[in-house]
């Protein structure tokens, strides 16, 4: 009997601890009604396209131009981002400068911040007349209205990411490694290049990764920038969102459908490189 | 190569880590430095390899003066306590990174640095385990591929921290006993810190023993357990009692009557007695012992250990007897004699700063030291 | 002499080791300058612009353009939209919590990835979803219209959408949280005889509040700054259904800069308050809000 009941397929640990069903129950109706219900409203509207009318939509010429402008933009902006993103937590975690601490808060702006303010913003800056873009004029360089506008925009955007996941591994990096390095005969440049920077490879690809798929999806601060132009300088949401006020819902579900594929690609790598940094790097010496 | 460290001091801030410290360590030895935590044994060790600076000194390489280079100059070989190994490098680019970050000229051809790091794994007997990161070893793994890696650059001196600190009890044994055996294959000079009394007795040729900031003794593990110079050496290394005593006539004197030691040449005053427990001798009648109460017996392995409260204000001491004898000191009282002992006198007391005796002889006749 | 040389390796010294394990002086100098350079050029700059652009024309320029009807209900639409988004997700956000980081249970992984998929779909991607359940085209929304109820072009929608793009904020912050707090503190409770609410709100909540602070503050802030959602679902009908991120664009493309900025600068203030206070937060009460500051 005791045996029979140990056996028994169990849904959860046993604990005293009260409100599993009233909690669960809560969440997971909540999770169905506002994510579920929707994504698969979507999905079965796709599926409801058939095959070759799917493949028409997702794949017809301005579609395909939009979907590699979005993720283009999104790769260049998330490289930059990587790149600067790693100076700004190296700076951030050994140095002391006055202004320190509200730089440090200042990096978590474009989480704040609404994406359309950024986007006028950025706009009347590197607008031909703006600040910025007027400087750039006379060099033959235009910021705004092109896809480097949309790059500008989306490192706004994604600025957060590759700081917030480097600095917290950065900060942990143990003062050893770098004085056996040291001890090693390693110049410091050497000790930078061959030591500590492929230790922050994991979060700096992680960061990567989750400035790429929020650039990828991006909408309210890339519009006003963009110029919008199709084949030139319109990103696939834009795409979605005027398929939708010509009322095609067809040609909207599937760019959407071909984009969440992709988000959830994105979302099994970045799973995929922690599992791999944790299972190589972790517990480490 | 020989290591000599001159008149160091080093103020981390305004706090002095070191003060006037004067080191001479010959050509192939296996030297220990062993302190408290804060007796600056660390400190020395990181002053040597380069990751400090020296506040006034010199440290000398063989005749070169070795203070006017940085760390990656110096090439030394310094194990951490904690390893500091790469964690995403395999095994076997740990052990070549020393080799693979020198300039193009000195640069041996990567064949050849392959070669030797082979050679160093089978070294430290971890053969086939090249491609494993550092995070699929275990602690003792770990040590070795740390003491790989810094023997790889052939190192002028091969310094250590607190090499088996992080390790349990059974592999700390195993690894020293290896080292020692590495030691003598290789004949790195090689310099350790510990805190571990027995580690350094046990391994090293000489151990040096330090105390706030200073050296208080350096000499071979023989030397330190029997001649210790300093009351600090002497409470630090092994067991020992210690008891306040007064010189009188010659006698030494604890509370009211004497106990049977002279110290003749000895003027009057204060003094404090250290005797180690296992150097006395069973009294069966008093004419001039130590006497006192038996308020605990413990059996420890081969020996009995009993606590003798002597009376007054002074803390109780211990002695070991072997188990038998013991048995004829089960009534409680219990006479007896240091048979080996030493007395050290402030110097405000005395001139002489120790008075030391040696013989088992039941007339002691004190050395001066 | 022997001064003379003394005083020579004491000023020499320390350099030769610090170059072990930092940086010279001109490449900090650099790097201080590169990472100030980018945050200033992408962070500090259009913040500016915002504040600079609202007062171009003055004050009374700026007052007036927010005196606007239309935007003062822009305001207040905003205002409700969060008011009842925010509240939702707080109450699914610490259900999800406690289900999660206190009972080990089959699938918990696969939950937590479904609770943070909304993080990982575009904006305009959440709006859609809507669209389709609710459109006119749909077994739904003819449904519901005949009943009186319009879900889409209106404030149902509004919030739909706002509670999809912020579903995640609460419960991320507290999972984390309440893991590394373990379950003691309840069994505690419970053995001294208190019943699960009271335990709920003397034991739990007290440990949580600070962690609970920080994602209401952040999904706060997402929810009144949304836009690509909200303006799938909202039909932009000015007046009624423009929340203040959508009235920033309206006013934009009409060219109504000093008024576009006047509103983008509200924001830009909710979100200056909304660092100050997450900043606060994080320095004095760092050890009671979950370790992972990104999202």
């Amino acid at each position: 009997m005791a045996l029979r009941a140990r056996m028994r397929w169990r849904l959860r640990q046993p604990s005293v601890v009260p409100g599993f069903g009233l909690a669960l129950g809560v969440t997971l109706t909540w999770l169905t009604l506002i994510v579920l219900i929707p994504i698969s409203g979507l999905l079965w509207r796709s599926s409801g396209l058939g095959w070759g009318n799917f493949m028409a939509l997702a794949f017809d010429e301005r579609t395909v131009n939009a979907l590699t402008i979005s993720f283009g933009t999104a790769f260049a902006a998330a490289l930059v981002n990587l790149a600067f993103g790693v100076i700004l937590a190296w700076v951030l975690v050994r140095y002391r400068f006055p202004g320190k601490r509200v730089i440090d808060a200042m990096v978590d702006l474009p989480f704040a911040l609404p994406t359309a303010v950024a986007g006028i913003a950025l706009t009347t800056l590197y607008a031909p007349n703006g600040w910025i873009g007027s400087l750039l004029e006379p060099l033959g360089i235009r910021i705004a209205f092109t896809p480097a506008g949309i790059v500008v925009a989306l490192v706004f955007v994604g600025l957060p990411f590759v700081v917030r996941t480097v600095q917290p591994v950065m900060e942990e990096i143990d003062k050893e490694v770098e004085e056996a390095a040291a001890t090693l005969g390693a110049n410091r440049l050497q000790t930078i290049t061959r030591v500590l920077l492929p230790g922050l490879l994991p979060a700096g690809l992680t960061g990567f990764a989750l400035a790429f798929a929020r650039g990828v999806g991006e909408y309210g601060s890339v519009i006003f920038i963009a110029g919008n132009l199709p084949y030139v300088s319109e990103i696939a949401p834009l795409l979605i969102v005027i398929r939708l006020e010509e009322f095609n819902y067809a040609a909207a579900t599937a760019i959407a459908t071909v984009m969440l594929f992709l988000s959830f690609l994105m979302l099994l790598v970045i799973n995929t490189i922690q599992s791999w940094s944790r299972r190589r790097y972790s517990n480490g010496a | 190569m020989e290591v000599r460290v001159q008149n160091i001091r080093k103020e981390f801030g305004r706090y002095p880590a070191l003060e006037d410290v004067s080191l001479d360590i010959r050509s192939g030895e296996l030297i220990a430095l062993l302190g408290p935590s804060g007796s600056g044994k660390t400190t020395l060790l990181r002053l040597i390899a380069g990751l400090e600076s020296p506040t006034e000194g010199t440290i000398f390489f063989g005749n070169e003066d070795a203070s006017q280079k940085s760390v990656q100059q110096r090439n030394i070989g310094f194990v951490f306590q904690h390893y500091a190994l790469f964690r995403h490098m395999t095994v076997l680019d740990n052990i070549s990174f020393g080799l693979k970050v020198r300039p193009a000229n000195r640069r041996p051809p990567a064949a050849e640095i392959r070669r030797r790091a082979l050679d160093l794994l089978e070294l430290v007997q971890l053969s086939g385990l090249e491609k494993r990161y550092p995070a699929q070893l275990s602690g003792g793994q770990r040590q070795r591929v740390a003491l790989a890696r810094a023997m790889a650059v052939e190192p002028n001196v091969l310094l250590l921290d607190e090499p088996f600190g992080a390790l349990d009890a059974q592999v700390r044994k195993e690894l020293r006993k290896w080292l020692r055996e590495i030691h003598d294959r290789t004949g790195h000079t090689t310099v350790f810190v510990t805190h571990d009394q027995e580690e350094a007795l046990e391994l090293a040729d000489r151990v040096v023993v330090m105390s706030k900031g200073a050296i208080e003794q350096v000499g071979t593990p023989d030397d330190i357990y029997d001649h210790p110079v300093s009351p600090f050496v002497y409470g630090f290394i092994g067991q020992s009692n210690c008891l306040d005593v007064t010189l009188a006539g010659g006698e030494i004197w604890f509370e009211d009557r004497p106990i049977g030691l002279r110290a003749a040449n000895e003027p009057d005053g204060p003094a404090t007695l250290y005797f180690r427990p296992h150097d006395i001798e069973l009294l069966d009648g008093c004419g001039g012992c130590l006497a006192g109460l038996v308020t605990a017996s413990r059996r420890v392995a081969g020996t009995r250990h009993l606590e003798v409260s002597l009376g007054g204000t002074q803390p109780s001491v211990e002695i070991e007897l072997p188990p038998e004898r013991a048995s004829s000191t089960d009534h409680s009282r219990v006479a007896f004699r240091p048979t080996r002992w030493k007395l050290y006198r402030e110097a405000s007391d005395v001139a002489a700063a120790s008075v030391q005796a040696q013989t088992s002889a039941i007339e002691l006749a004190p050395t001066g030291t | 002499m022997a001064l003379d040389t003394g005083s020579a390796s004491n000023t020499t010294l320390p350099n030769l080791v610090k170059a072990a394990t930092s940086e010279t002086r001109l490449a900090r100098a650099t790097l201080i300058a590169v990472a100030l350079g980018f945050v200033g050029l992408f962070l500090l700059l259009p913040l500016a612009t915002v504040f600079i652009e609202a007062f171009r024309k003055g004050a009374d320029e700026f007052l007036s353009a927010l005196g606007d009807p239309e935007t003062f209900s822009a305001i207040l639409l905003t205002l409700t939209v969060a008011g009842i988004a925010v509240p939702l997700n707080l109450a699914f956000g610490v259900a999800a919590a406690w289900a999660i980081a206190k009972f080990e249970f089959k699938g918990k992984a696969f939950l937590t990835t479904l609770i943070d998929l909304p993080f990982s779909v575009s904006p305009v991607i959440s709006g859609l979803v809507f669209v389709l359940l609710f459109g006119a085209n749909n077994a739904l929304g003819p449904i519901l219209q005949s009943y009186g109820v319009q879900i889409l072009f209106a404030v149902p929608g509004l919030v739909l959408a706002t509670v999809f793009v912020t579903f995640p904020f609460v419960a991320r912050e507290l999972i984390p949280l309440m893991q590394e707090q373990g379950t003691s503190d309840e069994e505690a409770a419970l053995s001294l005889g208190a019943t699960g609410w009271q335990t709920f709100w003397h034991v739990t909540l007290p440990n949580i509040k600070w962690g609970l602070l920080y994602g209401v503050l952040l999904c706060n802030a997402r929810a009144m700054g949304e836009f690509g959602a909200v303006s799938v679902v909202s039909g932009h009908i000015r007046g009624e259904t423009n929340t203040m991120p959508l009235q920033v664009e309206i006013l934009y493309n009409e060219y109504n800069f000093v008024a576009a900025f006047a509103v983008a600068a509200l924001l830009a203030l909710l979100a200056l308050v909304t660092l100050i206070l997450k900043t606060a937060l994080e320095l004095r009460y760092s050890h009671e809000i979950a370790a992972s500051r990104s999202h």
